[in-house]
């Protein structure tokens, strides 16, 4: 993997079962579904490699029960993998004692849970500071700490609140800043927006990514949302039945669905939001061009002046050449295929 | 079932073979009884030289360890001394605090240097706890229920009381979670004290009480040892049960930050747990209070001895005022420590205050113990409630009870007659002629149908096991006092439920009485049949009912509030009538957890009946009793454990009906 890589995943299984790791050996570390399903197990998480890069947000989506929030507990060690590799930084995760595992989780993770888990007898500081507080920091500190990361998420004056008191939507501020508190080298989500209302879930989405847009972490997120991922997404792992299916860009999976499942998730989502002028370019014409348009810019996001304009714009790569054409009519395809509802 | 009789055309007669095995094992059953009293005269008397002789070998046992056992370092007396000593501590400063004062010097020469708590003192302290848990309405009926100790001069043995109390509750508490987390952190752990917590929740105290006495002696601190040892295991199941409900999204938070173990449990798990454990908390304060009598024959003196000696020498009014301190006592601290439990969850605060303003109680509290004090220099009043004040009630109990047993005693001795001659009799003499080996039988394939083998294996070897140890004719004593305790208890208590599940008013009614009735100590029972009826069976009998007679109520209740309300709907539009609906539909579906219910009345008429053997039953209660007076260790435990697996076998075998049924039902 590229020198680049936080996180990597190597033929990663958790299986259930009585004695799981006997039963993978002995069909080569390589079980098929009708073998767990003679014998009795259930594989949750099933050879899964991947790697997240430095910087990135990983996205992975897939049903309810499909094993992502197990994948991310494999990956935490959470739960402990049945086989496998998971490399943070370089160091095998799954061969660290235990004290040095508690080190790692103390300075370098942070995770935040589906459903909040606020410790329901501390305050929004005193939550908020808790991983200070296990470490042993003084309490001037971890709450000077504490205060900036609750400024961070907004929350500044509800210090002294009880997580009961607040919103759905509040207490997941509280979570992100929680996690945050530690300054982590990477952030685990767990499904963080999911338990909120689809409004709040929205002003959520895009708070997260003001704040990463300032704060550049390395992103494991999980969703069983697509439309969630696709707005968030670096990359996306697609998960079904404890394997990874595809991983891509949301541009990748829209334009190449590996397989009918993913295709399936991509045909009610708005191409103009995902596919870049670099996807529908066409060679440079010589014909008049009214501008110029970088080669990731979406779609959505150039639309309004293609079609004003009434002539093509030119792509340019980010050093600045021209590497192709965008057409009026290239993109009003994309966007009445949108408007057409497939 | 798709018989080849359907193939042939036949309609299958479907017998249920276990019609067939009942009917032939019941056929064998009289058979034996019928023929064997010539012939197998060992079938019906357990043969004397068959009995294993367990109870000579725990007597044995428990002198070996307190005479020659040596652990090394130290012997077990030294042990049990020093375990004493731990618990002896505190209590001496709680009992100086509320009951005697501090004194210097031994017996009467002693001197007084420091004063006790004055009772206006102690009253407007618990007032002020019930104001800080709940509400002023709280604080007034615990002040009320402790102005009552003090008007009736009931004061300093309920403060002796009070003190043992305090003592053996922190003790039971931390014992119950130190056992409970380690039985969360180890499955091996929870699987081997599994059993133990079975057996130490039915053996009656009674039976334990006996080697106490003899490793510990005759003093307080071994009737609060006794109280621990009763109180703690409800502690450890609910603190096992309240550390698996935390969510397990809290505990992974807890690992992701980095918590260790140790932080992991006391910062993140426990704190969570927090709301069920208090749960415990009340549990453990309530069976401290119904210990309170049994203990004192072992030393704890207070109130319960009060009432054990009234009831010894049939002194009715004593009794009745010391019972009822006991039952105002226990309402108080139980309404106390629920109120605490149920405390909503703290509010932030909107600026930060001082000490005094954060904890108004704490500081009012010091403060009046603090003028108390100083004023009880002056004023002997604030010492002691003064006597010429002190109101008792106890002659008119006498008159009442005797203007009662004169005017109506023919009503009542022929009601008490013809009860005993018509039916308790019969069935007594019933049941002791019935072989044992029938019934050891029969009970092995009643645990075979409901829950196979294994359950067969236990219920049989159990009842066998009383058998061996020579314990057969008392334990079917006990078997026919606890059975027609139960079948009238079920007879008062499911009708009732099933009106109050009917009925909003009355449900509110029934609610208020049973949990009033479950507040009383067990003890208290005894006293009301005891002036009406004497000693003898048929008092214990209805004192037995009295006791038992709540869970009846309550689980038939929530067992028809409990049936969902589409399947009520859907027989409404199917036109049933509410009776039809009532017998149909919620009965059939409820059914599983009145049985439960009917169990949990089997639980505590067995443990009532232990105690119904201080008026005069010849069952195995009477066996434990009598191991007490005579302080033989054997023969206490012996008999208890006997009355346990009688407890074990119908639970299990309920349990096992009731599980099978509702998920036959789908229920679960």
């Amino acid at each position: 993997m590229s020198e680049s890589s936080k996180l990597v995943c190597n033929n990663v299984w958790k299986i259930f079962g009585e004695n799981p790791a006997g039963f993978l050996s002995r069909h080569n570390n390589a079980p098929t579904t009708n073998n767990m399903a003679e014998e009795g197990y259930i594989g949750a998480v099933r050879d899964v490699s991947l790697s997240v890069a430095e910087g990135e947000i990983f996205v992975i989506m897939g049903l309810s029960g499909c094993g992502k929030s197990t994948l991310v507990r494999c990956m935490s060690r959470l739960i402990e993998p049945t086989a496998g590799e998971v490399l943070f930084e370089g160091r095998d995760l799954l061969k660290t004692g235990v004290k040095e595992l508690i080190e790692i989780r103390r300075h370098k993770m942070g995770m935040v849970f589906q459903h909040f888990a606020l410790l329901p007898h501390l305050t929004v500081l005193g939550n908020v500071a808790f991983p200070l507080e296990v470490q042993g920091v003084g309490r001037q500190t971890r709450e000077a700490r504490a205060r900036e990361v609750i400024e961070l998420v907004g929350l500044v004056g509800r210090e002294g609140y009880y997580p009961r008191e607040l919103s759905g939507g509040q207490q997941q501020r509280v979570g992100i800043a929680r996690s945050l508190a530690v300054k982590p080298e990477i952030w685990f989500l767990d499904e963080p927006f999911s338990a909120l209302d689809p409004l709040i879930r929205r002003e959520m989405q895009d708070e997260f990514m003001r704040l990463q847009n300032v704060l550049h972490k390395t992103i494991v997120f999980i969703t069983h949302d697509f439309d969630e991922a696709i707005r968030l997404a670096d990359r996306i792992a697609i998960m079904n039945g404890g394997e990874i299916i595809q991983t891509g860009t949301p541009e990748e999976l829209v334009l190449n669905p590996a397989t009918d499942y993913v295709a399936e998730f991509t045909r009610g989502i708005p191409r103009a939001k995902v596919l870049s002028a670099g996807a529908i370019m066409g060679p440079v014409s010589g014909a008049t061009v009214a501008g110029q348009v970088l080669v990731t810019t979406k779609i959505g996001d150039l639309a309004a002046d293609i079609v004003n304009a009434g002539a093509p714009f030119s792509v340019v790569n980010k050093g600045g050449a021209i590497v192709g054409e965008v057409t009026r009519d290239a993109v009003l395809a994309v966007l009445v295929e949108k408007e057409g509802g497939l | 079932m798709n018989s080849p009789a359907i193939v042939s055309g036949h309609r299958p007669i479907s017998v249920n073979p276990w019609l067939i095995i009942w009917v032939v094992a019941l056929g064998l059953a009289v058979v034996v009884s019928l023929i064997g009293k010539e012939n197998l005269p060992w079938a019906f008397k357990f043969p004397r030289e068959w009995v294993i002789p367990i109870s000579v070998w725990i007597s044995d046992f428990v002198k070996w360890l307190l005479n020659e056992f040596d652990l090394g370092l130290f012997t077990f007396r030294e042990l049990t001394r020093s375990i004493a000593w731990v618990i002896e501590q505190p209590y001496w400063l709680v009992r100086s605090l509320l009951s005697t004062g501090f004194l210097k010097g031994q017996g009467s020469d002693a001197v007084e240097i420091f004063p006790r708590l004055s009772w206006l003192a102690v009253i407007s302290v618990v007032s002020l706890m019930g104001l800080y848990a709940k509400d002023w309405k709280l604080a007034l009926l615990v002040g009320l229920c402790f102005l009552y100790l003090a008007v009736f001069g009931q004061w300093d043995s309920a403060m002796v009381t009070l003190s043992s109390i305090i003592i053996a509750v922190p003790f039971g508490v931390a014992g119950g979670l130190a056992l409970g987390i380690a039985g969360f952190r180890s499955r091996r752990f929870e699987l081997a004290i599994r059993p133990v917590l079975d057996l130490m929740q039915t053996v009656p105290v009674f039976a334990y009480l006996v080697p106490i006495l003899i490793l510990f002696g005759f003093s307080p601190v071994s009737a609060m040892i006794a109280t621990i040892i009763y109180a703690m295991p409800p502690m450890v199941r609910i603190t096992l049960l309240a550390l698996k409900q935390v969510p397990s999204e809290i505990t992974e938070f807890g690992s992701m930050a980095g918590c260790s173990p140790r932080q992991l449990l006391w910062k993140v798990q426990i704190p969570a747990a927090k709301s069920t454990l208090m749960v415990g908390v009340n549990q453990v304060v309530m069976l401290s209070l119904n210990m309170v009598i049994i203990a004192s024959m072992i030393g704890a003196g207070g109130l319960g001895f009060d009432v054990l000696n009234a009831l010894k020498r049939l002194k009715i009014g004593e009794g009745v005022e010391a019972g009822l301190a006991i039952t105002l006592l226990a309402i108080a601290l139980d309404r106390l420590s629920q109120a605490y439990a149920r405390r909503p969850p703290p509010v932030h605060e909107v600026t930060s205050h001082g000490f005094i303003r954060r904890n108004p109680h704490l500081c009012l509290a010091f403060a009046i113990i603090a003028v108390t004090w100083a004023a009880g220099a002056g004023m002997t009043v604030m010492n002691a409630y003064p006597e010429t004040l002190q109101l008792t009630t106890g002659a008119f109990w006498g008159d009442l009870v005797r203007s009662i047993n004169i005017n109506y005693f023919d009503q009542l001795d022929g009601f008490k007659n013809f009860l005993l001659l018509n039916i308790m009799i019969p069935f007594k003499r019933f049941l002791l002629g019935l072989p044992w080996v029938a019934v050891v039988g029969l009970v092995a394939l009643g645990g075979w149908q409901l829950g196979g083998w294994r359950l067969a294996l236990l219920t049989g070897a159990l009842a066998l096991f009383i058998a061996v140890v020579g314990q057969w004719p008392k334990s079917m004593v006990t078997v026919y006092l606890c059975g027609l305790s139960v079948l009238i208890a079920c007879a008062i208590g499911i009708p009732i439920g099933i009106a109050a599940s009917r009925n909003e008013r009355l449900n509110r009614i029934v609610q208020a009485a049973i949990d009033t009735l479950q507040t009383l100590p067990s003890f208290v029972y005894l006293m009301p049949v005891v002036m009406l009826f004497r000693v003898g069976d048929f008092a214990a009998m209805l004192a037995v009912i009295a006791y038992a007679l709540a869970p009846a109520i309550r689980y038939t209740n929530h067992g028809l509030r409990q049936v969902p309300p589409h399947l009520i709907e859907a027989a409404r539009a199917a036109g049933c009538t509410r009776r039809q609906v009532l017998w149909k539909v919620q009965m059939p579906l409820a059914l599983p957890e009145i049985m439960l219910g009917i169990n949990q009345t089997i639980m505590m008429a067995l443990s009532m009946l232990v105690i119904t053997a201080l008026v005069g039953t010849r069952d195995l209660g009477q066996e434990v009793y009598i191991a007490l007076t005579k302080a033989d260790s054997g023969r206490g435990i012996v008999a208890g454990v006997c009355v346990a697996f009688i407890a074990i076998i119908s639970d299990r075998l309920i349990n096992a009906w009731s599980t099978r049924r509702k998920a036959e039902l789908g229920l679960e």
